[in-house]
């Protein structure tokens, strides 16, 4: 037991949690918890702005899986905190965020640098505490800790009046012992075994489905069930859709994996949820964006649904079984269920269903136009040659927009926890702050943020941050001009009215500005210099790259399920578009005969 | 005009840690999902670490279920019931304060029917109270709507499951 004070204890007790780097601006209020930072072994990486503390931490949890810290002062500070809370809350993101607060007896007084930062931010975290005594702080690490990592992860928040961690006031020291701190949470025990009974139900579901699909999402990440998963694949055959929050859970290489479903899913994963008669949701949350019009979603389909959250469970789509529990323990359950009824020979046969897939894949593969001679670059072209020619683990962030689905749609996911995005909240301006945490937490792996030229301007100061404490990532940075996704809807939704979407190819000097950043920056233009370029970038390991590409502006992402729309209105690429109407045609002949 | 009364809406009864801000979390959840309230009252328990808000809610804006388990995942709520009619006892109060210059007398027979109480008596106003099931409370209220309300104030329903009818436990699953 040593007699600390609040600050020396705040530090103390991230230590003890095995933080090992956290994300932070000090300012005012937090002051004080800064000075022990100094005798931590914890690493402070200092950024740019506090958005970019949160992100960054984000990028951490995702790619570790341990949760992300961050640390900011008050008012300003705690505000500039409030988006990446709201996309770790909408993305399940483990993240403890420790913010300043102006001294207890100044609370409510509107001192200088106070704001309400437990109130604004109740319904974008988990949990949140204000801490009011210095003696409290060991337990409440202790419990944030626990309760963002517990359950369904999430952000949590724990702010922190300056007097109690003030080494001045002798009110702020207490004997610390952090194994015997203790929190008591008697509202909180989150599920997390199956239920065997249902369980069971399930497997008979499975074991009847002539049409079923594997609808996987981030809670196969979060829960690591990528293995189960795969195992569970195997013995059934299943094919497997992936969400954007969980492309590599299962690999794209895999010939029983259709790739991302939704508003900008291929054909296949969007046309085997709707026409299948079983969907089996893993750790998946039947988004909007995946459900397209609700009416229209799956019309045929039974529904097995899987999450630790049970509020998920019938809040957009009544399940027939559904299972409140930890996804890979779920998943493991099931494969013991299935085996126990002599699966696979006892299960109905799926292999039309699969030459069915396997026919759509055929005649709607993802696909777009090379550029023609003296075009600027197709930004699939970018993502392809990138994929081909960095490692093969290398950890993918992106910001929101046409470029996210692009990267989404054309990198090929074979590893879990290799893709790092905003998918709930679509935050521009995700992705370099991500990338500066998902490579503070995994210094081995190239680490590629695939950005675009609209979300780049928004947090590019982050890579003052990566030069400066040596996190050597590398930016790809789609340059096209536009803010190519809201130029799209304008483009297809708003008769090619074009309304505040311009950009600039050359405003700002984007190399000039990398360079200024501290970084290696590189332009190209036309598709020869691509792969040179990108091998250069490759090769750089001890600071940042930034590789402008300069893009065409005319792309769009296809397929499109339009807004408002049925996934049954999907628009492919206009190459694919007579075979689509031939197979409705046909398909409508077939249901009227 | 929906009624405190109506049978149509549903009682939770939610066991809350008694913490600094319960209320808000509460609160705020209900207007972040859109969902109505009704009637809430809030009161210590026997236990000094948790406190019972009463909430009736309107089942129209979201079903029961998913306000329930969106309830669960707030970290401070402990248990909650859900307390039907025909099953649970129910009370609420009223104080109002009627114009009574030309039907007092009339005023005072329909408090002696309905069991209420005269709180206070000015030359031309009353102020009644009443204790009793919501909807009873929704009848005399209506009835005194004819004679002129100035002023009526009522505490939201207050609700426990009946001796020897206990109710499931919400579970958040």
């Amino acid at each position: 037991m040593t007699r600390l004070n609040g600050a020396q204890a705040l530090i103390k007790s991230l230590e003890h949690e095995g933080v090992e780097v956290i994300f932070g601006y000090p300012g005012g209020a937090i002051l004080p918890v800064y000075d022990p930072i100094i005798d931590s072994t914890i690493r402070h990486i200092l950024v740019r702005h506090e958005q970019g503390a949160g992100h960054a931490a984000e990028g951490y949890a995702h790619a570790t899986g341990r949760p992300g810290v961050c640390m900011v002062t008050s008012g300003p500070a705690a505000t500039n905190i409030v988006t990446p809370l709201a996309d770790a809350m909408l993305d399940s993101v483990p993240m403890v965020c420790i913010t300043g607060q102006v001294a207890l007896a100044a609370i409510g007084t509107d001192a200088f640098q106070e704001c309400d930062t437990t109130g604004i931010t109740r319904s974008i975290t988990k949990h949140n505490f204000l801490v009011t005594r210095a003696e409290d702080i060991p337990g409440t690490i202790k419990a944030a800790f626990y309760i963002a990592t517990s359950g369904r992860p999430g952000p949590v928040l724990v702010d922190i009046p300056k007097n109690i961690v003030d080494a001045n006031n002798p009110d702020a020291y207490f004997d610390f012992d952090y194994e015997s701190a203790n929190f008591d949470l008697p509202g909180y025990s989150p599920s997390v075994d199956p239920d065997l009974d249902l369980v069971d139900a399930a497997a008979k579901l499975i074991v009847d489905a002539v049409r079923p699909v594997l609808y996987v999402g981030g809670g196969v990440l979060k829960s690591r069930g990528a293995e189960a998963l795969g195992e569970l694949v195997e013995l059934t055959g299943i094919p497997v859709v992936t969400t954007l929050m969980a492309r590599g859970a299962f690999p794209d290489r895999h010939e029983l994996c259709l790739g991302m479903p939704g508003m900008h899913g291929n054909y296949t994963a969007v046309n085997a949820m709707q026409k299948s008669d079983l969907l089996i949701a893993l750790g998946s949350r039947f988004d909007d964006r995946i459900t397209g019009r609700l009416g229209g979603f799956a019309p045929d389909a039974k529904v097995i649904h899987i999450d630790i959250d049970p509020a998920e469970h019938g809040k957009v789509r009544r399940p027939d079984v559904a299972i409140a529990a930890d996804c890979r323990l779920a998943t493991e359950a099931l494969i013991s269920a299935l085996k126990t009824k002599g699966y696979p020979s006892s299960s109905t046969d799926i292999s039309s269903w699969r030459s069915t897939l396997s026919g759509w894949q055929e005649m709607f593969p993802l696909t777009y136009e090379q550029s023609v001679d003296g075009e600027l670059l197709k930004p699939q072209y970018v993502i392809e040659r990138l994929r081909d020619l960095s490692p093969k683990d290398t950890i993918v962030t992106s910001g929101v927009g046409q470029h996210q689905m692009f990267a989404s749609q054309y990198w090929e996911f074979n590893y879990p926890y290799t893709w790092i995005n905003s998918g709930g909240l679509g935050t521009m301006g995700f992705s370099i702050p991500a990338a500066v945490g998902a490579k503070a937490g995994m210094p081995d792996r190239t680490v590629w943020s695939i950005d675009g030229d609209g979300c780049f301007q928004m947090t590019a100061q982050e890579l003052v941050t990566a030069s400066k404490e040596r996190i050597p990532i590398k930016v790809a940075l789609l340059n096209n001009a536009y803010l190519g996704m809201v130029k799209q809807w304008q483009d297809m939704f708003y008769d090619e009215r074009l309304s505040e979407v311009h950009l600039s190819h050359d405003l700002p000097d984007y190399v000039k500005w990398a360079e200024a950043m501290g970084c290696v920056a590189f332009r190209v233009e036309s598709p020869e210099e691509v792969d040179e370029v990108i091998n250069k970038a490759n090769a750089i390991n001890d600071r940042p790259v930034v590789v402008e590409f300069r893009c065409v502006n005319s792309e769009k992402v296809f397929p499109m399920v339009p807004a408002g729309g049925s996934n049954e209105d999907l628009i492919v690429d206009p190459s694919q578009r007579e075979v689509q109407a031939r197979i409705r045609s046909a398909s409508s002949e077939s249901s009227s005969s | 005009m929906t009624r405190p009364g109506d049978l149509s809406h549903h009682t939770l009864s939610v066991l809350v840690e008694d913490k600094a801000g319960v209320l808000a979390r509460v609160a705020d959840l209900f207007a972040r999902r859109g969902y109505n309230i009704v009637s809430l009252a809030v009161a210590p328990t026997n236990d000094h670490r948790f406190s019972r808000i009463t909430i009736v809610v309107d089942v129209e804006s979201a079903p029961l279920e998913q306000i329930v388990k969106q309830l669960f995942k707030l970290i401070n709520v402990v248990e909650i019931q859900e307390l039907s009619p025909n099953a649970s006892v129910e009370r609420e109060l009223m104080i109002a304060t009627v114009r009574s210059a030309q039907d007092r007398s009339q005023i005072v027979e329909l408090v002696d029917i309905f069991e209420a109480k005269i709180l206070a008596v000015s030359k031309d106003r009353l102020t009644v109270s009443l204790e009793g099931h919501p909807s009873k409370v929704d009848d005399f209220e209506e009835l005194l709507r004819d004679y002129g309300i100035d002023d009526v104030q009522r505490t939201g329903r207050i609700a426990l499951p009946k001796i020897g009818n206990t109710p499931a436990k919400v579970r958040a699953e």
